[in-house]
């Protein structure tokens, strides 16, 4: 298995990245910031407007080096991509798979059945661990439904059926999200997903943490020789990575949703780090963004055990495992893809 | 694993300043400085085999000289740091 490398965050406004040899050098007013290694590097996330050198750019693009761009609110930007090496056949077959819609809903099935058995343990964690600090009954009625829903999923052919079922696990799941939120509760709540922009701090948070996701899942599908751009259930529509947000779709809950509950209940956040707009929307700061990529990275390199592969694996390794097994069913080598299922 | 490197390179020459700063660079490109004519860089083992090899092609055996340590993989307990020029932890988050 492929071994984490870390990844390096820049939150500097006003920075410039270049290439000093094998080495990243950040500028700040023409003084240097940072200088790192690139070996030691898998990836460099850079939030709000640095500049970064042609030469750093076509170093990362050869080296497999993600280099993304985000604005300061995380929100994607754009990436850089190199020559494209990967394998010809496994993409086009993965093109006629997602243009057969009775196939794309069979690859795409798996993924959401992954989604819902997720939430299903996320509300199942708390149900075990914070059983007198939550509504139970409403807790196991959710949980009996989405176990309900997965039955239903496990038939489906036709993508409208299943983007429906998935909708409706997905508001049976949100249903309870706001009492997992065990802390401040006054200050962090959820009433339902809003983005685009966030319009309270735990939206913000989501958004965030969906944003950090999407960029290890492209960035994952892609050192494997898949299109992250063209998905299965999600259609194609230029400009958005489908097939990243179709395989993030397993993840979020438990690696993006956890993270957030995470970060409020053991106070790693609080309120005045967030700032709400004239707009309405709302916006962390720059400390808060930073606790929430340092959690972030953090969490990836803890060590589970990944339940298919039976090898223990970093959390940061799992949306590259799970891109890998993906190309191996297109492949042909294995009958079914197996979703992450999370216990 | 981290690797400890040390050099000693005769500058007595303008050859060996070119060394010198030849075998500094080379350094650079694979670690850390964390002193003068020391660095200490996070390397598997191929890479490291790179690296030792790049520096004995640049040193002169007869009148430099150039020192590794391996400290392995679990190096967190065996290097203290007092003083200025905090070095940076390359396998801890890296947010500026």
């Amino acid at each position: 298995m492929k071994k984490l490398l870390n990844t390096l965050f820049v939150t500097m406004p006003d920075t410039y990245l270049s290439l000093d040899g094998e080495n990243i050098v950040i500028k700040r007013d023409d003084e240097i910031a940072g200088r790192y290694p690139l070996h030691n590097l898998e990836g460099v996330c850079t939030f709000g407007y640095a500049g970064v050198s042609p030469a750093l750019m076509g170093k990362c693009a050869e080296n497999n080096i993600g280099l993304t761009f985000m604005t300061r609110n995380g929100r994607f930007l754009a990436r850089v991509v190199g020559e494209d090496k990967g394998n010809v056949v496994l993409r086009k077959e993965q093109y006629r798979i997602s243009d057969d819609e009775r196939r794309s809903a069979i690859f795409a099935r798996n993924m959401i059945l992954g989604k819902v058995y997720n939430s299903k343990w996320v509300v199942e964690r708390a149900l075990r661990d914070h059983a007198l600090r939550i509504d139970t009954e409403r807790m196991k009625q959710v949980s009996a439904s989405l176990s309900e829903t997965m039955k239903l999923i496990r038939g489906v052919e036709q993508l409208d059926i299943l983007r429906g079922l998935e909708g409706s696990a997905a508001v049976q799941y949100n249903s309870v999200f706001d009492q997992l939120i065990l802390q401040q509760k006054e200050q962090f709540f959820f009433h339902g997903r809003n983005k685009r922009p966030p319009l309270d701090n735990v939206n913000a948070l989501l958004s965030f943490t969906y944003s950090l996701l999407a960029k290890d899942v492209t960035a994952a599908l892609e050192s494997v020789g898949l299109d992250a751009y063209v998905g299965f259930l999600h259609r194609d529509r230029p400009g958005r990575a489908s097939l990243a947000l179709d395989m993030m779709e397993e993840l979020r809950s438990v690696y993006a949703d956890r993270m957030v509950l995470y970060l409020i209940n053991k106070k790693v956040v609080n309120d005045s780090g967030f700032v709400k707009k004239e707009n309405g929307s709302v916006i962390m700061d720059d400390d808060t963004r930073k606790a929430v990529l340092k959690a972030w990275h953090e969490r990836k390199q803890e060590k589970i055990m990944h339940p298919y592969l039976n090898e223990k694996i970093a959390w940061g390794l799992v949306p590259y495992a799970q891109a890998l097994l993906l190309a191996r069913h297109i492949r042909g080598d294995l009958d079914e893809y197996p979703p992450f299922f999370w216990k | 694993m981290l690797v400890l490197i040390t050099y000693d390179v005769s500058t007595s020459s303008k050859e060996g300043r070119r060394r010198l700063s030849r075998v500094a660079k080379t350094c650079l490109n694979y670690g850390q400085r964390v002193q003068n004519s020391v660095f200490e860089c996070i390397v598997d083992a191929t890479k490291f085999r790179q690296l030792k090899y790049e520096l004995e092609e640049l040193i002169d055996k007869q009148t430099d000289s150039l020192r590794f340590y391996n400290l392995g993989d679990n190096h967190k307990s065996k290097v203290e740091h007092i003083g200025a020029k905090e070095a940076y932890d390359m396998e801890a988050p890296l947010i500026l």
